[in-house]
């Protein structure tokens, strides 16, 4: 899993560039045919590496391609003015019309019908009227250094996807370790020789080492996969920033995390029989931490500092994927930072105890899980 | 001062005691047989002295003092859910192991060379537990348990499943252990390993301590005032014996409560008969597991 993911993405970029190549390559830039009904469609022939070949009738255009002397064509008909319609002709199963042909035709019809009618400066603006900045200030109203939107959201999201791998990951290795040392009976040697605590301890931190190596990994990859990204495909990932202030808090919020659900995984993984049965109670108890992506995404994406977003910040459940949203969407206030951090901590300290005590009372014991009666009856009397 | 000392220790359940009440001591070179029934109570009672399981009530004590994580170093812990990492080697399982229970990685490697050496194990060293077979597993469960040198020793049910040969094996360590000056304390079903093995015994049944003490005075306290009589010539009537019973060639006279043995066997001497065994006898430790816990 630690290598397997920067290996998909490495390997992502690599068939993009491959696709790429593929398209640049010779020969492969498409010869469009067209058949102007209407008249005066007939300058303007070369868009980019396209061009534009006339004929006069769709049947020639139609041999045309038949011959392979052009890719495809389209046709505008008589009453192309009035309707806007384009019918166009290739041999290709195709999901949509390139878009890289539609714009070329876009900007040929654009070009032709404006021609002599206003100046040229005109012309161009009407094929592109704005390229919209969105500029944020801050309370001072200086701009802003976290100028939000997608590219500012990226990297809270970053965060939360790391933060849900490192999760299934860990629980993976924790339950899978813990299951096997209750199926061969070595639970009782080893807490003959440490205490629950001790050995609850020990697991979080080595899987926490390891899940950090992890973490660190993926990391880098994301950098330079970013980079990579950014100069070949560009657009958002060009513009990828990552204020201090949100990967401090990006940072304290995995940390949290990770450790909060660990030892949520530890207590489950000590009550069920095996690995099978305690992955899915951790599902049950874990999938309330995915939950705010889609409440912020869906309900509170125009108004993150609704009550409701407060509250998911609170809880220590759902606090870190809420705090990663909603620092791609807003400033959150300090007050929520620091009742949330306190609580997550609170949050720890308690699951050990708890985890701590079922591992006193459930490690022992064997053959079937507990049902949530059970389970509270052995806690209050273990 | 005893090694192990368990005062008035009692756990419950719901509403059912399985440990009511329990105490003990074991003291330096001595071996404590733990037995009873199945559900009687001793595996609780082992697991609270490793402090595996929190009593309600009464304290444990290792060496005089309350048991920690420090103390459990001084403890060798055999469970009777036995377990080992299956995909690790027989050296690694003891190395790390020993290391749990702070003993050096060297001194450990040391000691497992020993150990493996004294049971016939070294050619397996190098192999992987899930490849050894049951016995051999079970060898090296008890090698962990004492691969420390614990004062302390705790064996539950050492002997199941194990050959006569590799019983006798552990029978030997354990005695070795004894005579070094270890504390052990003995939990199996199998009457006559206590009875070779104990210098004490505790019976206990539904929690509760039904016989506790020297091993000799308890089977004295249920002796059945007989002797024990391998003979030739014609025995005819005896003063004092009030039945006879013959079994596997010998001859047991139950004898009423005036009269001795020694009165028995000068009657014996002076009528002619050839006498070739005479002694007094003691009810198997069996018989009297059977006649306390109320299954006779």
């Amino acid at each position: 899993m630690t290598v397997v993911f920067p290996l998909v993405g490495f390997a992502a970029i690599g068939i993009y560039l491959i696709v790429q190549g593929v398209g640049i390559g010779a020969g492969t830039i498409p010869v469009i045919g067209y058949v102007d009904e209407v008249g005066g469609f007939s300058d303007y022939t070369t868009q980019g590496d396209l061009t534009f070949l006339p004929f006069d009738t769709q049947q020639e255009a139609t041999s045309a391609l038949l011959t392979g002397k052009i890719d495809e064509y389209f046709v505008i008909p008589e009453d192309y003015l009035l309707t806007g319609a384009i019918p166009r002709f290739s041999l290709e199963k195709e999901l949509e019309v390139p878009a890289n042909i539609q714009s070329a035709m876009v900007s040929f019809l654009q070009s032709n019908l404006l021609e002599g009618q206003t100046t040229p400066e005109i012309a161009a603006r009407v094929k592109s009227p704005m390229l919209l900045s969105n500029i944020r200030l801050d309370e001072s109203g200086n701009i802003a250094q976290d100028q939000g939107g997608v590219e500012a959201f990226l990297v809270p999201m970053i965060f939360g996807f790391l933060l849900v791998m490192s999760i299934g990951a860990s629980s993976g290795y924790l339950l899978q370790g813990l299951g096997e040392e209750k199926e061969n009976r070595i639970m009782e040697v080893l807490l003959s020789s440490v205490s629950p605590r001790q050995l609850l301890t020990g697991k979080i931190l080595g899987l926490g080492a390891a899940g950090l190596v992890q973490v660190v990994i993926w990391l880098a990859s994301v950098i330079i996969l970013a980079r990579l990204a950014s100069n070949v495909v560009g657009g958002v990932l060009a513009g990828l920033q990552i204020p201090g202030n949100m990967l401090f808090l990006g940072i304290v919020y995995f940390i949290l995390g990770y450790l909060f659900f660990a030892v949520i995984e530890a207590g489950m993984g000590a009550i069920g029989a095996n690995a099978k049965e305690s992955q899915q109670m951790v599902v049950a108890l874990v999938l309330p931490a995915v939950l705010p992506f889609y409440i912020f995404i869906i309900f509170l994406r125009d108004n993150p500092n609704n009550v409701v977003g407060t509250i998911l910040t609170l809880i220590p459940v759902t606090a870190p994927m809420s705090v990663f949203i909603r620092l791609g969407l807003s400033e959150i206030p300090l007050w929520e930072l620091l009742v949330s951090i306190g609580l997550m901590i609170a949050g720890i300290v308690g699951g050990i105890f708890l985890a701590a005590k079922a591992f006193r009372v459930f490690l022992l014991m064997y053959g079937k899980t507990p049902s949530p009666r059970e389970i509270v009856r052995y806690l209050r009397e273990g | 001062m005893p090694f192990v000392e368990v005062n008035h220790v009692s756990k419950t359940y719901g509403d059912r005691a399985v440990v009511n009440d329990v105490s003990f001591d074991v003291g330096e070179g001595e071996i404590l047989g733990l037995i009873g029934p199945n559900g009687a109570g001793k595996t609780t009672t082992i697991r609270i002295m490793m402090d595996l399981i929190r009593p309600d009530s009464g304290e444990v004590k290792i060496l005089g003092k309350r048991l920690d994580e420090a103390a459990k170093s001084s403890i060798g812990y055999l469970p009777e859910e036995r377990g080992l990492y299956l995909n690790m080697t027989v050296t690694e399982s003891l190395i790390y192991l020993a290391s749990l229970k702070g003993m050096e990685v060297h001194r450990a490697t040391t000691r497992t060379d020993e150990l493996l050496a004294r049971v016939d194990l070294l050619p397996h060293k190098q192999k992987k537990i899930k490849e050894l077979s049951r016995g051999m597993g079970q060898f090296v469960q008890f090698l962990v348990t004492i691969i420390h040198e614990p004062r302390v020793v705790i064996l539950d049910e050492p002997f199941a499943n194990l050959d006569p040969v590799n019983t006798q094996l552990i029978k030997d360590m354990v005695l070795e252990l004894r005579n070094r000056g270890r504390a052990i304390v003995l939990s199996t079903h199998r009457m006559n390993d206590i009875e070779e093995l104990c210098d004490r015994i505790l019976m206990i049944d539904e929690g509760y301590t039904v016989l506790y003490g020297d091993l000799a005075e308890i089977k004295a306290r249920y002796r059945n005032n007989s002797v024990l009589l391998e003979y030739e010539g014609d025995l005819g009537e005896v003063n004092g014996v009030v039945r006879r019973q013959d079994h596997n060639g010998r001859t047991e006279l139950f004898l009423d409560s005036e009269t001795m043995p020694q009165q028995v066997l000068s009657q014996l001497l002076q009528r002619g008969v050839t006498v070739s065994r005479f002694e007094v006898a003691t009810p198997p430790l069996n018989d009297i597991f059977l006649q306390v816990v109320g299954r006779d």
